[in-house]
């Protein structure tokens, strides 16, 4: 990609026989212009997603509740989105009077911010990766950390009760679900040897199965199921989307950490739940459905597949907000420690037997 | 010309030592902590530098990502009277200070040391495909398994130790029990009984519920 992209600047320059004058000081700045020219490539289409996804959301929830759902701006009601961030721009940012200033500002960035830079580390397709790093589940566990951050700094900037309420159960219930997480992903780690997202889509590839043709029943979402179901509810919890939406619980405490922000401040918010929601339906994919892999020999891997597969993972996150019901707190904390947790050891223990035996299937 | 290493190293020293005095200099406890936390992402990024990623990331996983929320939801909860605690400043000054001391004696004494001088330490850079992460596992798991187990049991004791401190059974406390819960039959909630409908409705019993 980067030697086509070089190509096609050199062919273009040497229309004009300029390229040798131009490359003796451009390769200085080549290595951070690709960087940079890599990053726009991958935040305009994820804000156009994230943009998209309310609009998706609305429709989806309205066909279930057999209702037509936003159809008035634009054909279908597809300029809703630039309708509703047009309105937040022009709205004016209130900073309430008690509220600590610097910090209130603060909290929406830090909540956006994580879930834009965890993309460097998510391959695409074999290859299409910006930080190809052998620390990679790493990073992505140390950067989604830092995201509870934004939720209690601005629940607690903005100096009322339900802002703060929301704040303490943001930070309980991440930090609860990121455990469950985490020792998920240890079993992806135990039977994919790695750290590295390409090698752990790589390692999905090899077995019985994918070399019968089959590479679906390879990919890691069979041998760890548990794992697999484990990891997608506490991405639904880490979220904070329903059934486990208690830290905006709209019916108890009005919109928690969100109750005292306008415009694009509150906008920024509504940003990182929607960008957060991609990234857990990427990381999904790629841990457990096998990532740009095809199910079939016979068809061609590449990004396309894992676009369904996290089309269809983002299709359950707002299938089960139509569905259930919101979870009760005690419940939620419940669920985390004394279910996920002592499931996620057993297994990990299941894992590490199953791999030292004769059964192996991941040699 | 300053190497670009030597000025990021230069910039990240400058955010962590501001952060650092901030923590001890702030006025409100939160924001204390919020210094604290930016003063350990920045010590991070230091190590980083230092080609030690593993170690970096685990600091901001486990003390950004974890240690520092729950100290956070604590600060928060408390209301602390900062003013008040100012009030003794001079007396525990000395001691204090004594500390401080002391500790730059042992960081003198460590640096200055044969052991960890910078001719003795390896300064050459490893090559590319080097993945520190691995080669820490793999030291952690043959050369040095008996501490590391050791030190997993002492925190295991820590964690149970903690439980068991605040652990209170209340006798008059109301539990879930969500297995039994769940294990409930129709007949040991709903009776149904059997009523003849054309009873006929007694003159009183008709007056008062309408």
């Amino acid at each position: 990609m980067e030697v086509l992209i070089l190509g096609f600047f050199q062919w273009f320059w040497n229309l004009f026989g300029l390229w040798d004058g131009i490359w003796s000081w451009f390769h200085h700045v080549w290595p951070l212009a690709w960087t940079l020219m890599c990053f726009v490539a991958i935040l305009v289409p994820l804000l156009v997603g994230v943009a998209y996804m309310p609009y998706f959301e609305r429709k989806v929830i309205a066909y279930m509740h057999v209702r037509l759902g936003p159809n008035r701006v634009g054909p279908a009601g597809l300029l809703q989105p630039v309708a509703d961030g047009l309105k937040l721009l022009f709205k004016e940012v209130l900073v309430p009077t008690k509220a600590s200033k610097m910090l209130f500002i603060l909290g929406p960035i830090i909540a956006l911010a994580p879930a834009l830079v965890a993309w460097v580390v998510i391959p695409f397709a074999d290859g299409w990766v910006v930080a190809d790093i052998d620390a990679g589940v790493l990073f992505l566990l140390g950067i989604t950390s830092i995201g509870v951050y934004g939720i209690i700094i601005s629940g607690w900037a903005s100096n009322s009760k339900y802002p703060f309420l929301g704040a303490i159960r943001a930070s309980a219930q991440m930090i609860s679900y990121e455990i469950a997480m985490g020792m998920a992903l240890i079993c992806v780690l135990m039977v994919s040897n790695s750290l590295n997202l390409s090698d752990i889509v790589r390692g999905q590839n090899e077995g019985l199965f994918a070399g019968m043709g089959i590479s679906v029943l390879s990919w890691n979402f069979i041998p760890l199921l548990p794992m697999f179901i484990i990891y997608l509810i506490s991405g639904v919890a880490e979220t904070n989307r329903a059934p486990f939406d208690v830290v905006e619980g709209e019916s108890e405490i009005v919109a928690g950490h969100m109750v005292e922000y306008t415009g694009m401040a509150f906008a920024l918010f509504f940003l990182a739940e929607y960008a957060n929601m991609i990234l857990v339906s990427f990381l999904t994919s790629i841990f457990f459905l096998g990532g740009w892999l095809s199910p079939v020999s016979f068809l061609p891997d590449g990004h396309h597949w894992l676009a369904a597969k996290v089309s269809f993972l983002l299709f359950c996150f707002i299938w089960f907000r139509a569905t259930f019901p919101r979870y009760r707190y005690d419940q939620i904390m419940r669920l985390g420690w004394k279910v996920f947790i002592p499931i996620c050891f057993a297994w990990i223990l299941v894992v590490g037997v199953w791999m030292m035996s004769p059964f192996n299937i991941w040699k | 010309m300053m190497e670009f290493k030597t000025f990021v190293f230069y910039v990240l020293s400058a955010i962590m030592l501001v952060a650092a005095m901030r923590v001890i200099t702030a006025r409100n406890p939160v924001h204390a902590v919020l210094f604290l936390v930016l003063s350990f992402f920045t010590a991070a990024g230091l190590w980083m530098l230092l080609e030690a990623e593993f170690l970096a990331i685990v600091l901001i996983m486990v003390y950004v990502g974890a240690v520092m929320v729950l100290f956070l939801f604590v600060v928060m909860m408390l209301d602390i009277d900062i003013e008040r605690l100012r009030h003794r400043f001079w007396s525990y000054l000395p001691l204090g200070a004594m500390i401080g001391l002391l500790m730059v004696a042992e960081m003198a004494l460590v640096l200055s040391g044969k052991y960890f001088s910078t001719e003795v330490l390896p300064g050459q850079s490893m090559p590319a495909g080097y993945s520190n992460t691995k080669e820490l596992g793999h030291l952690l798991f043959t050369e040095y398994v008996y501490p590391f187990e050791l030190a997993s049991v002492i925190l295991l004791v820590g964690i149970i130790a903690a439980i068991m401190l605040t652990l209170r059974q209340r006798k008059d406390s109301k539990y879930q029990y969500p297995l039994e819960q769940l294990a409930v039959k129709r007949n040991d909630r709903v009776r149904l009984v059997k009523m003849p409908s054309n009873k006929e409705p007694s003159a009183g019993q008709g007056e008062q519920s309408s």
